[in-house]
């Protein structure tokens, strides 16, 4: 299996504030229904974003300005809540290349990194003002430097560290394990012969 | 070198370093659900794969079935269609499913343990955030994403960074009206709710040795709500005495072996420790949460938080936006607030202990007019033996809905969800916006007991005074 080697990513930028955003509300439970993820971009916050009769509330994704943003900013504790993919698809399907945010819930992390969706870390202060300037200019192109660990914005550049782990299979193109798993097959029977409950 | 329990179980399974350091780990049990698998098993079709080891993977139904309907078709087409999709994967792969005509089926952290399958020493993943309740058993046991649910269908493995472990000791002796969810409650509370971030944790002290496997489950489960990956507890005589005879459990001479085999991967005296928390049972009391994420707990004896005596602004912006959500008056006292909706069930507090200490204090008291209470076994198996001792015959007097087994009102992907800005008092694990079913719905996690209290009094009660428990112990 050859993937892309996600050594960057440019395009523009769109924030959405707060700490502690959950998976439910990433994408609400009654919107897992479903045998595939396709077609889940659609409902990305949607209780956030809609009212119940459909109708929109004010909300960053929601603003004519910010359409066709690809890097999804955010507070600390990002994903945190269920291990489910679909926030992660969500977000991926809704066009979403990047996400920038404090830090993250593990599970939503590695679900992620497997989807070639980096997730980028910043300090409070430097998310806030690559913020500013997305506000000043939503048509502002960022780049996120995947390779070199920064952001590029406006003449400015901050740190954007990625876990290693991470940072090397997207810049590798080894992002989904699944190729390197299959070559191990022979390794993981040496392995379970070896445990009891494997063996039996 | 004295090792830890997870150390061991990490390095019995690991098969070996992958190109970005993180390791290969072999996967010893993998149980899947109709939510997160159909996705994963579409996949392995699309990239033409097989199953590894399928006599290693084990199937139920919890998220989507109605608890009210037994009869297929499902009311909801979706979950039908999840419904077949699974049964149709398990068929074509060879995977045992344990579905509703099995006698077996139940939410999927709740059947593992009951058929034996959870083991001590083992690893175990699933495609849900709280597979951390089969550390109870001393597994290493971690949720996992669609994408890792391919990989170990398709490998029996996945890949993984290594855990850091803290090990958290309960002293001391609990009083009487405090349970296991009040401690996972008051340790989510102590150390945040991403303070597992990069963790297992290890629960130990006298209050982990004289749990039951149930109590132990109850709390490993919610290891997940405070950013722990998995949280376990060393496996001991209550721990083999829980899995003899079970139908998984190995037999005859093969039990002693796994006895004894179980009792090495015990964390060694002396074994060192990223890090160690100590706290006293003593200081933990019935606990409720009154916010949006399930560290904003208080005691029922305490107030809810007022932003305005906030520490750091941080914390008074999201005081600020849980008071705004749940709509509760800051500084004003919890106890005596209002409730809708009466929950008991769920993977954290859905099991025989629940509903027979619950049935014990509630026989002969009836729940309050406009509440609407439901109790829903984990399992068939679970609601067959309250049912053979006729916890719910108890239940049903006092006015609770007594169900088929299912995930329920945890979350809202059944009939079971909650209405408008409707407040519920729920014995499950997450109170996040809209979890429950409706997007204004609110949720306070608490205790079973504490939620019966709730249902009798109509409003957040302190379950002691209600039901006399300090006298009756
Ligand atoms: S009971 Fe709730 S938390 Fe447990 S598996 Fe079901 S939905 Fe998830």
């Amino acid at each position: 299996m050859s993937l892309a080697k996600i050594t960057s990513i440019t395009g523009r930028g769109v924030c959405v504030p707060g700490n502690d955003i959950d998976t439910d509300r990433i994408i609400p439970a009654r919107y897992l229904k479903c045998v595939t993820f396709d077609g889940l971009g659609e409902f990305l916050f949607q209780d956030v974003r809609k009212h119940a009769d459909g109708s929109a509330k004010p909300h960053p994704l929601n603003e004519a300005r910010f359409q066709g943003a690809t890097i999804l900013l955010s507070g600390a504790n990002f994903g945190c809540g269920s291990s489910r993919e679909h926030a992660p698809q969500a977000i991926q399907k809704a066009g979403f290349r990047a996400i920038l945010a404090e830090n993250y819930a593990e599970i939503f992390f590695g679900n992620c990194t497997t989807l070639g969706l980096p997730c980028a870390t910043a300090s409070r202060e430097d998310i806030a003002k690559v913020a500013a300037a997305i506000e000043k200019n939503p048509a502002m192109e960022i780049v996120l430097d995947v390779a070199r660990q920064e952001i590029r914005f406006a003449g400015q550049t901050v740190a954007a560290p990625i876990r290693e782990t991470a940072r090397d299979g997207l810049i590798h193109g080894r992002w989904d394990a699944i190729g390197e798993l299959i070559d191990g097959l022979p390794a993981v029977q040496t392995t379970a012969a070896k445990l009891p409950y494997l063996a039996a | 070198m004295p090792k830890s329990l997870f150390e061991k179980v990490w390095d019995a399974h690991a098969v070996r370093t992958l190109a970005n350091g993180q390791t290969q780990l072999l996967i010893g049990t993998h149980l899947i659900h109709e939510v997160t698998s159909p996705q994963a098993f579409g996949m392995l079709r699309d990239l033409g794969l097989k199953v590894a080891m399928p006599h290693r993977t084990f199937a139920t139904v919890d998220h989507i079935i109605p608890t009210d309907q037994l009869v297929e078709p499902y009311r909801d087409p979706m979950a039908q269609a999840m419904m077949d999709e699974l049964r149709k994967s398990c068929r074509e792969y060879g995977i045992t499913f344990f579905d509703r005509a099995s006698g077996k089926q139940g939410i999927v952290h709740i059947v593992g343990p009951e058929q034996g399958i959870t083991q001590p020493g083992t690893t175990i993943a699933c495609g849900d955030s709280h597979t951390s309740t089969h550390g109870a058993f001393g597994a290493i046991a971690f949720g996992i994403g669609t994408s890792q649910v391919r990989d170990v269908l398709a490998t029996q493995t996945m890949a993984l960074g290594k855990l850091k472990v803290r090990r958290v000791n309960v002293t001391g002796q609990l009083r009487p009206g405090v349970y296991a969810k009040d401690v996972i409650l008051h340790i989510i509370r102590t150390l945040g709710v991403d303070g597992g971030t990069g963790f297992a944790y290890e629960y130990g002290g006298e209050v982990f040795d004289r749990f039951t496997m149930e109590e132990r489950m109850t709390v490993c489960n919610m290891s997940i709500e405070g950013g722990a990956r998995a949280g376990y507890v060393n496996p001991d005589e209550t721990t083999f005495a829980y899995l003899k005879g079970r139908p998984y459990a190995p037999k005859g001479a093969a039990w002693d072996a796994a006895v004894l085999h179980w009792k090495s991967f015990a964390s060694d005296a002396g074994c060192g420790y990223d890090d160690v928390v100590n706290l006293k049972a003593a200081d933990i009391a019935p606990t409720v949460t009154w916010g949006i994420n399930p560290g904003q707990g208080i005691s029922i004896t305490e107030n809810i938080p007022d932003p305005a005596q906030a520490k750091a602004v941080d914390e008074q912006a999201s005081i600020e936006e849980a008071l705004a959500y749940m709509k509760l008056k800051p500084g004003a006292p919890i106890k005596g607030t209002k409730i809708d909706v009466a929950f008991i069930g769920s993977c954290t507090n859905g099991r025989l202990s629940d509903f027979q200490e619950v049935a014990r204090f509630i026989k002969g008291r009836k729940v309050a007019a406009g509440v609407k209470a439901i109790a829903v076994p984990g399992s068939q198996i679970v609601g067959l033996q309250c049912e053979k001792l006729g916890l719910d015959k108890i239940l049903r007097e006092a006015g609770f809905e007594w169900r088929a087994a299912g995930c329920s009102m945890c979350l809202a992907m059944n009939p079971d969800k909650l209405i408008g800005d409707q407040l519920c008092a729920s014995s499950s694990n997450r109170n996040f916006k809209g979890r429950q079913g409706s997007p204004t719905g609110r949720t306070l996690l608490m205790s079973p007991l504490m939620v019966a209290a709730a249902a009798v009094v109509g409003a957040v009660a302190d379950a002691r005074e209600v039901f006399d428990v300090a006298q009756s112990n």
